[in-house]
């Protein structure tokens, strides 16, 4: 067909419409490339670089993501450079920061063979809960900074822009205006940043308290932002 | 704050309100002009004047280093105390200064009359150490004798031709008058587009910021591009440690950039142009302003083609040159993901052509003299003149304009060999995203093949000199240090890698390398050098990396021993279990280690104290 490429993916031939993704390609014949900052719904921004593949004649790692498939493409999904990579970034990531609540990422490093304690005395991400409006609590030491929820905060979704970023570099942290509380943002508590976090920075409140102890009759409507039923 | 107080706020931003969006970085200078930070209500009112949504002012405010979100001092002095200016203990001057004013560095005094930082490179190498007050530079600082040059910083220029630097080094900026007609643009405008194109292509031009990308190639892309308007941009947030060549052609000789702007804006059809400028570089920005205005009075600037100056603000990354779109269009200086590259999805999204200042500078000299007669300079895979940025241990640091191809031996003699009749150790080529060359690499050309053969880049031409008496592991934490301040946080090799980088080079630098160290820094350099999203973190590890190859012993820890390949075949032998066991095991030996180690710093600390 005129608008399909072949290629070959780790050794296998396949054959994919023009346009697709090394990551949708690989996908189509069963080969998993793992994916952090991905998500279905969001503009890709290869800034995890979790998905990077080797891609012959490219002298550098290609993130799977967003590079489209090509006509005679040879792609290495798990060459030694590229486990090296992968496993270096977890194990940076688990460095860094609580992944306590990222289940998906654990399990990559277990298939990477990534050790936690790869960095000693290395700086850690920490800050303190946010716990400031009555839907959801943020917990940045949590945080992997995938931008997920600035995205579907900003033009991916809702186009509220109630948050951005504080700092720069190892010091970037998921921030308001002068660090406002979120009742005080333009949020309109939407809750899709929370549906989109792949670490359990963002959390609903309800989650959070019953993962405190508390029972569910304990949880008074004005923790959870359930408006009170008029009789 | 009060309507008044928010008056001259609204006077001073209001010629950035049809700008929208891209008026932020200007307005939010504008703003600190005014009041020295910039508080709540006056972000609140740039974001509703600008209609920039309240947290994405925020977010730019905080990318930028000399952007304050909170009051900072009445004189804020930037202390350099990168490369060079370390070389000349800008350390000493950094705390002399803050303990002259009682606070540290970062701080301010109670008065609120005084903020002394730290500052990455100045762009003032061969003035080192260097300082940057208010908007002033202030160089050649020397405590003992109490001297400093203030205001503009002379240029140093040497060489052996004159051909981009030829209005350079007199002490004062070309005006237009002194510069003469734009006689290459008048030609320029007698030829055919397509053949300035071809004429830049045969001169064999290639970028001279950093990745040597064929200049002609890159305006036939963006000349051929579908969409409009198109934009031609000279990059001038020169920030590359050690680099102050494009500091000495903007303050000198402005036109000559003028020109090989408007040259290339008539080449490529493009309508709009902007100097984008580093915010460590104030002092330059009312030149070019006056050379903008003598450029439009003289009519070659006009409505079909004009020039705006930006000014950045303490972001080594926007040098890259989708970062800098970004800055341009008043975002943080996050860089893009290429394809789609500049050519044809530049700044607002349009074909854009960006240039380097010194390659800007060699447009009107191509097209004057022709592809032929420029390409006798030079060698025939890399003709032309070119600028380096010598600084560091030689007797005169400075610009030299040499033809590709002089020897590093050559242009070091030229600079008067190592200062102080000392040795040479090391030569940092290429800026701190560059690699370490030693003796071995004297007789190697200056020339892009035979640098590459060598293993050197030339980077932005960078030659930076290290003595035989200079602690290179002091080196290396610098450089560490320097890539974790700048790394935009973007992507996650160069976010956390620079970290971890930083902070092992630190141990190194402190003698408190711990086991595992060496390969840390290797698989930590790999993945950024392999992964990364840009050029930035892709070469955030080269020069250590390098260094590893040149100097391994320098890597090992006191008792001399790389504990890295005993590691390493260690975990080849051993299945889980046995690394498990062998975890625990080092776990004790790190705890017995560490006491050895605190015993081997102190011993280092007195046998210092005594050769003191």
């Amino acid at each position: 067909m005129a608008n399909e490429v072949s290629l070959t993916i780790d050794g296998q031939p396949l054959a994919v419409e023009q346009g697709t993704t090394l990551l949708k390609a690989a996908q189509q014949i069963g080969v998993d490339i793992p994916t952090i900052c991905f998500h279905e719904a969001t503009t890709s921004n290869a800034l995890c670089r979790i998905c990077v593949v080797e891609v012959e004649g490219q002298r550098l790692l290609q993130p799977a993501c967003i590079v489209k498939a090509a006509q005679d493409m040879k792609v290495q999904t798990r060459s030694e450079r590229v486990k090296r990579a992968r496993k270096t970034i977890l194990e940076m990531l688990a460095s860094t920061m609580d992944l306590s609540d990222a289940p998906a990422i654990l399990m990559m490093m277990k298939e990477y063979n990534a050790s936690a304690e790869r960095f000693p005395d290395a700086e850690r991400r920490e800050s303190e809960i946010k716990d400031d409006n009555p839907m959801y609590i943020r917990d940045y030491s949590k945080c992997l900074l995938c931008w997920r929820c600035v995205q579907v905060c900003a033009d991916d979704a809702q186009y509220v822009n109630a948050i951005n970023f504080n700092g720069r570099g190892f010091e970037t942290q998921i921030g308001t205006f002068f660090d406002k509380t979120i009742p005080e943002t333009t949020c309109v508590l939407c809750g899709q940043c929370v549906g989109v976090c792949p670490t359990g920075a963002l959390k609903p409140k309800r989650e959070y308290l019953l993962e405190q102890g508390m029972k569910p009759e304990e949880i008074g409507v004005m923790d959870t932002g359930r408006r009170k039923r008029r009789t | 704050m009060t309507d008044t107080e928010l008056a001259s706020l609204q006077s001073a931003i209001e010629p950035y309100l049809p700008l929208g969006r891209s008026g932020l970085m200007p307005a939010l200078h504008a703003a600190q002009k005014i009041y020295g930070w910039i508080s709540e209500p006056v972000a609140t009112e740039i974001a509703k004047s600008l209609r920039v949504p309240l947290a994405d002012v925020h977010g730019v405010i905080e990318f930028y280093s000399m952007f304050y979100n909170e009051p900072v001092g009445k004189k804020f002095i930037r202390v350099c105390t990168d490369q060079a200016c370390a070389l000349k203990d800008a350390d000493g001057l950094l705390n002399h200064l803050c303990a002259h004013h009682g606070i540290k560095p970062g701080q301010t005094t109670p008065d609120g009359a005084t903020t002394i930082e730290a500052s990455p490179c100045l762009g003032l190498c061969e003035q080192a150490p260097a300082i940057l007050y208010g908007d002033e530079a202030e160089t050649n600082v020397d405590l003992k004798t109490n001297t400093y040059d203030l205001g503009r910083p002379p240029s140093i220029v040497y060489g052996q031709i004159r051909l981009l630097t030829a209005n350079c080094g007199n002490g004062s900026t070309t005006s237009l008058e002194g510069y003469g007609e734009y006689v290459a643009l008048i030609k320029a405008r007698g030829m055919k587009r397509e053949d300035i194109i071809n004429e830049v292509k045969a001169s064999g031009l290639v970028g001279r910021g950093g990745a040597a990308f064929p200049t002609g190639v890159k305006w036939e892309g963006t000349s051929k591009a579908d969409g409009s308007p198109k934009y031609i941009i000279c990059n001038a947030d020169e920030s590359e440690p050690g680099t102050f060549k494009d500091r000495i052609l903007l303050l000198d000789d402005p036109h000559r950039i003028i020109e090989g702007m408007t040259i290339a804006a008539y080449a490529i059809g493009a309508s709009k142009g902007y100097i984008y400028i580093r915010g460590e570089y104030p002092y330059i920005v009312p030149v070019l302003e006056n050379a903008l205005h003598e450029a439009r009075g003289a009519g070659y600037l006009n409505e079909d083609f004009d020039i705006e100056i930006r000014v950045g603000a303490g972001a080594y990354f926007c040098g890259e040159e989708t970062a800098l779109f970004e800055s341009i269009e008043g975002k943080r200086g996050f860089p893009r993901v290429k394809p789609p590259f500049p050519t044809t999805f530049g700044v607002f999204g349009k074909p854009t052509a960006i240039n380097n200042v010194e390659t800007l500078c060699n447009v009107p000299l191509i097209v004057s003299m022709g592809a032929a007669e420029y390409r006798k300079i030079g060698t025939e895979k890399s003709p032309g003149p070119k600028l380096f940025c010598v600084s560091g241990d030689v007797t005169q640091p400075g610009v030299y304009e040499v033809p590709f191809g002089v020897t590093l031996r050559e242009l070091l003699d030229m600079a008067g060999g190592i200062a102080n009749q000392k040795k040479l150790q090391a030569v940092l080529f290429g800026g701190a995203a560059g690699a370490f060359a030693t003796s071995a690499h004297l007789d190697v050309k200056m020339t892009f093949e035979d640098l590459r053969a060598a293993g050197l880049p030339l980077g932005s031409g960078v030659v930076m000199v290290f003595d035989e008496t200079r602690d290179m592991r002091d080196a290396f934490a610098r450089l560490g240090h320097f890539f974790a301040h700048e790394s935009c946080g973007k992507c996650y090799p160069c976010q956390m890698g620079t970290q971890r980088q930083m902070e092992i080079l630190n141990r190194i630098a402190a003698g408190k390398m711990q086991e595992g160290d060496l390969a840390r820094l290797q698989d930590v350099g790999w993945t950024m050098t392999d992964a990364s999203l840009c050029g930035l973190g892709q070469t955030a590890a080269s020069a250590v990396l390098s260094a590893i190859k040149l100097w391994p012993e320098l890597f090992k820890d006191e008792s001399g021993k790389m504990k890295d390949e005993v590691r390493g075949k260690k975990k080849e032998v051993g299945g889980k279990k046995v690394v498990a066991k062998a975890k625990a095991v080092k776990a004790k030996a790190k705890k017995r280690s560490a006491k050895r180690k605190t015993q081997t710093v102190k011993k280092k600390t007195i046998a210092k104290k005594k050769k003191k």
